[in-house]
């Protein structure tokens, strides 16, 4: 298990969140201190043990390609932080 | 009037069905109650009164009609994470302060069908992240048998809905045990049905190889009356069960003559303290007594349950709460161009331990960290199920602890890892999908605290025993009657 410390300014960056300088060093300390528990894990023989990502039952669900009723449209967008007729709004994101 | 709010759920059920009482009086009582010690509990972070009325005509409508409904005119309180149509459904979060559900999940419109009554949208930790429902950005919610101490959590304003006669039934949801552990704070029945048995279709995602619905109840026989409302296959959750499910409510038990009941090796309640271990040790012996045999099983992977948890339920959290970029609904904070506007928006939407969950996960699932990080906690996880199958080899159900501590004091627990650790007794079985429940198994009076507080007795059963789960905590508790010992604070409110 890797020991880096985490590059905490990086991984919000992935994450999308905003952080203050507070933020970034009292949770890089405390995720710091997580991972140390977690690194029990290292103890466990598990190379050739399977993953289990659900545990009741694994198969693939499918259903009939069929139209049903859905959320109405109106009630949906009114809900939008900004919309456009029957677009949600968002700023800019091909640079001019 | 008093009397009404502190009625099981069943007799509600029987007395409206019989026509006696009808399901209206039932929610005028029930909301007046709610009015009055809303101030000190805060249970609910919004009241239902005009939803409430209209759904208590309909079901007295309906019983004139000759319907027989299972729960007819039972006030339930439904966790804040779960939608129901035309309600602000928040999550606890101020990324959804303001958001109203547009359709309703298929568990709760399965109470509703059933006759339930919708009193309120109940307080829990943000997404549903957390043990003691501090973590609500919206309110602060206060245990009913000690209004210095939390609820637990996540289901935390469920529960103390439940306990403090707001509502008969409350609806949590357990991804680590946040069912089991609020419901032992609260001294009720907090149960977590088989992973896939309740559908999940409208409880808004938080880990989803892990995610649950069920009740919270004052007795092990409401409990059951809710889940078999609930549980089913339903096509709008792909991951529900499509097989059959065995009535539970019908099938109470009397007794444990013929079960075997596991012990757990790894759980020695020495380490709880004195107190702590010579309840459960009285509980342990009450299980022997009313005809179970005791057997010694060992689960040698569970202590690395946490480790694990805290992996997989952080990576999946920050997959599912990408969607909260402030685009589709919720807050959004503008910014210079769109990244920024996502970042500003979940920056000031989200709380610490939101933002903490996220972080951990995306660390965990980035490149180079993936197979170090989420696949060997998925590995781990493997071994945690397994120990659980051959435990179920030797035993038809487990018993341990549900928590630690009897609920603690608000701010106690200020260090991240310290809360997690109040889920070490019920992660395993989350990991394993398993059913399992907290039964009250008697009191403790907390260091420093002034009055008793209950704890819970765990029990959990292999995959789809929910018959024989149920049954046996009905048999351990109408023999023990340990829930009756105290009544909440809140019943001498009115007094």
């Amino acid at each position: 298990m890797p020991t880096d410390t985490i590059d905490i300014r990086y991984v919000a960056k992935l994450a999308q969140i905003a952080l203050t300088d507070e933020e970034i060093e009292r949770f890089g300390k405390q995720l710091g201190e997580l991972l140390g528990h977690v690194h029990a894990l290292t103890e466990l023989e598990i190379e050739s043990v399977p993953a289990t990502a659900q545990v009741v039952e694994s198969r693939n669900v499918m259903r009939e390609d069929r139209l049903g009723p859905s959320l109405d449209r109106e009630r949906v967008l009114a809900q939008a932080p900004q919309r456009q007729g029957p677009f949600f709004r968002v700023p800019r994101i091909i640079a001019e | 009037m008093e009397e009404l709010i502190e009625r099981s759920a069943a007799d509600i059920a029987a007395e409206v069905r019989a026509g006696r009482v009808s399901a209206s009086h039932v929610t005028e009582a029930t909301l007046a109650h709610v009015d009055s010690v809303e101030p000190v509990v805060g249970s609910y972070l919004t009241v239902l009164s005009d939803l409430a009325r209209t759904h208590a005509a309909r079901v007295d409508d309906r019983i004139r009609k000759g319907e027989l409904l299972p729960l007819a005119g039972v006030p339930i309180a439904v966790k804040d994470n779960m939608c129901l149509d035309g309600t602000r459904t928040t999550c606890g979060s101020k990324i959804l302060e303001n958001w109203v559900a547009p359709y309703t999940a298929t568990a709760v419109a399965r109470l509703l069908d059933a006759g339930a009554v919708p009193i309120g949208k109940a307080n829990c930790d943000e997404f549903a992240m957390g043990s003691s429902c501090e973590n609500s950005a919206l309110g602060t919610t206060r245990n009913p048998y000690d209004l210095s101490r939390v609820p637990g959590g996540s289901s935390g304003g469920s529960a103390a809905a439940v306990a403090a006669g707001e509502a008969a039934i409350g609806l949590g949801s357990d991804t680590g045990g946040s069912i089991r552990e609020p419901g032992a704070f609260c001294n009720l029945i907090g149960f977590k049905p088989t992973y896939g048995r309740v559908s999940r279709y409208g409880l808004i995602a938080f880990a989803s190889s892990l995610d649950q619905i069920g009740p919270l109840a004052r007795s092990v026989e409401d409990a059951a009356l809710a889940y078999d409302a609930m549980a089913g296959y339903d096509a709008m959750d792909a991951t529900s069960i499509d097989r059959p499910v065995e009535p539970t409510a019908t099938s109470l038990r009397e007794d444990l003559r013929g079960l075997r009941i596991g012990i757990v090796r790894e759980f020695d309640t020495k380490v709880l303290g004195e107190d702590l271990d010579r309840l459960y040790h009285a509980a342990y012996l009450d299980l022997e007594r009313l005809g179970a045999e005791l057997v010694e099983v060992s689960l040698p992977s569970a202590d690395y349950g946490l480790a694990t948890y805290y992996l997989i339920a952080p990576a999946e959290c920050s997959s599912n709460l990408a969607r909260f970029d402030g685009v589709r609904y919720g807050l959004r904070i503008d910014g210079n161009d769109v990244r920024e506007m996502y970042d500003n928006t979940r920056a000031a939407g989200f709380g610490a331990e939101v933002k903490r969950r996220i972080l951990i996960g995306t660390y965990a699932l980035s490149s180079g960290y993936y197979d170090a990080y989420y696949v060997r906690a998925q590995k781990a996880r493997t071994l945690i199920a397994r120990d659980f199958q051959n435990a179920f080899a030797a035993c038809d159900l487990v018993a341990c602890p549900a928590a630690s501590c009897p609920a603690f004091e608000f701010a106690a627990k200020s260090d991240p890892y310290s809360m997690y650790l109040m889920d070490y007794y019920t992660i395993p079985m989350s990991l394993a999908g398993l059913p399992a429940l907290s039964v009250p198994c008697g009191w403790t009076t907390p260091q420093g605290g002034r009055v008793r507080m209950p704890i819970g007795l765990q029990l959990c059963a292999p995959l789809f025993g929910e018959k024989l789960l149920l049954g046996a905590a009905h048999a351990y508790e109408q023999a023990t009657k340990h829930a009756r010992a105290r009544k909440p604070v809140t019943l001498e409110v009115n007094a």
